[in-house]
């Protein structure tokens, strides 16, 4: 990726977290630290990967992306509001009575949101009836998917593995958002979904690895995915919760939590002085 | 008395959807690998590159579903009721209701009539569920004739539907030449003024039988077909209460949270009458043959005219 480029996503998934942590502090609740983990995958997946049209958020041959985490609406809602999909203001109505912007995407109301989520395991399913349907009709259309480390721990989530495979979904990519946190503590501690990749290995998919906060690996990563071989193909991706707020990251706590005023101010200086950095 | 000819209306359900396959091109029905009981088995012959198996996975078939109906096509999703609408509540009401999703469910096997099962299979409680999620449409068709007729009424309908079929034969009562089916429309088989049966599903053909008997005693029973649960044609509940001063239901379903509650719900806001509710009594049910099993827990004829005749001190 040249220089340029990456930095232009930096600064855009720096704006992201901004937005992630005006929602949050905002309602005065949400789920920052997961949110932060994949901003800088939404980043990428809706400035450089998705075929998707701010002003046409339901175009027939979009891409679609499901967020089955989603919990992490904040980083969703703060990447389409950077996209144009929405003023980046309304992010402060986050959670709010009236506002559109829910605690969990409501594909209903809200602008470039294409499958309602928040309980958690389903939405690689919704993913998969999206996939199947696009080689059903001849759409040539990818779905993307994005679902938690801890979430692996759904049933639903393999019974859709299975399916995917079976019907040989090549449109349709998993990312895994491997932080290795969950509410009761480390993943590992609490009831261990690992190892993530020889198990989707098992179950038919092509596996790929990549870090979650590096647009080189990023790019390397979906470009590899973008062959197509008969398989679904999952990408697990290995963050840091809490990615970009110093005191928030790898910490159990920040998992839906939001930050006071005096947190809130330290979270926004810290990501001025990166923008800053990135834009001088 | 020309012979009664006997369908189950899961029959009435695969062939629809075989018949509708070539007018409803987008069409795909997915299954969870019990097409040959649900008889989406008889799509699937008709049309095997628009039938979806999704293995023994209800809750990943009603998420799938709920992705291709995002996509604009049509989908029926279909198992048995225990697991349609009992194992896989959770994923109808979050991925299908709540983003109101045009999804249509086909649940076969409801109630008691699932016969030698026994209780595990026998969902007396799908109604209940189904009705809690806002927004989602219930239709328990009566016989074959409406069974197929609302197939299609569904299939035109934009939103979530829960279809009920049964396993077991059943009288086919309505004529095909003459009947309409109106979505959320109750239907007077039977006029009457001393009281109104209203009825569900297989208890409709039982409801029009004790009618008869309870005419020969001098009783008219005005009885009602309601076919859309959800929304409940209030209109058509109300005017017989108002009419007739007394209701009897009768549902082959638990008596808590399904026809005869919600015909309850309507009646104690706009016309307090007492409703008697026929329907399983708040237990489980057991293996045996479907027709002593129907009889064995008061889904009968029988015991519709029995509470109809306690309702009026008779």
């Amino acid at each position: 990726m040249n220089d340029l480029k990456k930095k232009q996503l930096q600064i855009t998934a720096c704006k992201v977290r901004m937005g992630i942590i005006e929602g949050v502090f905002n309602a005065k609740s949400g789920h920052p630290g997961g949110s932060l983990s994949i901003a800088d995958l939404l980043t990428y997946l809706y400035f450089e990967q998705m075929n998707v049209d701010p002003a046409d958020p339901k175009k027939a041959d979009r891409d679609r992306l499901v967020l089955s985490k989603g919990h992490t609406a904040p980083a969703l809602y703060s990447v389409l509001a950077q996209k144009g999909y929405f003023p980046v203001d309304e992010l402060k109505t986050l959670r709010h009575i009236g506002a559109r912007l829910q605690g969990h995407p409501d594909m209903k109301y809200i602008p470039g949101v294409d499958m309602s989520t928040g309980s958690l395991g389903q939405g690689i399913s919704a993913a998969c009836g999206m996939a199947l349907s696009a080689k059903k009709f001849g759409d040539d259309y990818k779905v993307y998917a994005i679902t938690g480390d801890g979430e692996l721990e759904e049933g639903q989530v393999w019974e859709a593995a299975m399916f995917a495979a079976h019907y040989k979904l090549d449109n349709l990519v998993v990312i895994v958002d491997n932080n290795g946190l969950q509410i009761d503590g480390r993943i590992t501690e609490v009831m261990s979904p690992m190892p993530i990749t020889d198990k989707f290995e098992a179950f038919g998919w092509k596996v790929l690895t990549m870090d979650a906060h590096d647009f080189d690996d990023i790019e390397k990563t979906f470009a590899e995915a973008a062959k197509t071989d008969g398989r679904p193909t999952v990408i697990v991706q290995k963050s840091i919760k809490g990615k970009g707020v110093s005191y928030m990251e790898d910490q159990v706590g920040w998992h839906g939590t939001a930050p006071n005023k005096e947190q809130y101010d330290q979270a926004m200086s810290e990501l001025n002085a990166q923008l800053a950095a990135l834009e001088g | 008395m020309a012979d009664i000819i006997k369908k189950a209306t899961r029959e009435s359900y695969g062939e629809a959807l075989a018949e509708l396959s070539s007018e409803y091109t987008d069409l795909l029905v997915l299954d969870a690998d019990l097409a040959a009981a649900t008889k989406t088995g008889i799509f699937k012959k008709a049309c095997p590159e628009r039938f979806i198996d999704c293995g023994i996975a209800e809750a990943d078939m009603m998420g799938v579903a709920a992705g291709i109906a995002s996509t604009g096509h049509k989908v029926f999703a279909s198992s048995f009721a225990m697991f349609a609408a009992g194992r896989a509540f959770e994923i109808v009401r979050n991925s299908i209701g709540y983003p109101h999703l045009n999804v249509k469910i086909g649940a076969t096997h409801a109630g008691i009539s699932v016969g030698e099962d026994g209780a595990t299979h026998q969902c007396n409680e799908d109604i209940a569920l189904m009705r809690t999620i806002p927004g989602m449409t219930i239709i328990n068709p009566a016989d074959h004739v409406e069974a197929k007729a609302a197939v299609r009424a569904a299939l035109d309908f934009e939103g979530p539907v829960y279809m009920r079929f049964g396993r077991l034969a059943v009288p086919v009562f309505n004529d095909a030449d003459t009947y309409k089916f109106e979505l959320g429309k109750g239907i007077t088989l039977r006029e009457g003024s001393d009281i109104t049966i209203i009825a569900t599903g297989l208890m409709v053909n039982e409801a029009l039988m004790a009618a008869d008997t309870l005419k020969a005693e001098g009783i008219n029973a005005r009885v009602i077909n309601i076919h859309t649960i959800k929304p409940i044609d209030r209109d058509i509940i109300i005017k017989a209460a108002k009419e007739t001063g007394a209701i009897v239901t009768a549902e082959e379903h638990s008596v808590i949270g399904g026809l005869g509650s919600a015909v309850a719900e309507v009646v104690t806001e706009e016309c307090p009458v007492p409703v008697y509710k026929v329907g399983v009594n708040d237990v489980f049910g057991h293996s045996g043959p479907a027709a002593d099993l129907l009889k064995e827990f008061g889904l009968s004829a029988d015991n519709i005219a029995d509470k109809v005749r306690k309702a009026l001190n008779k």
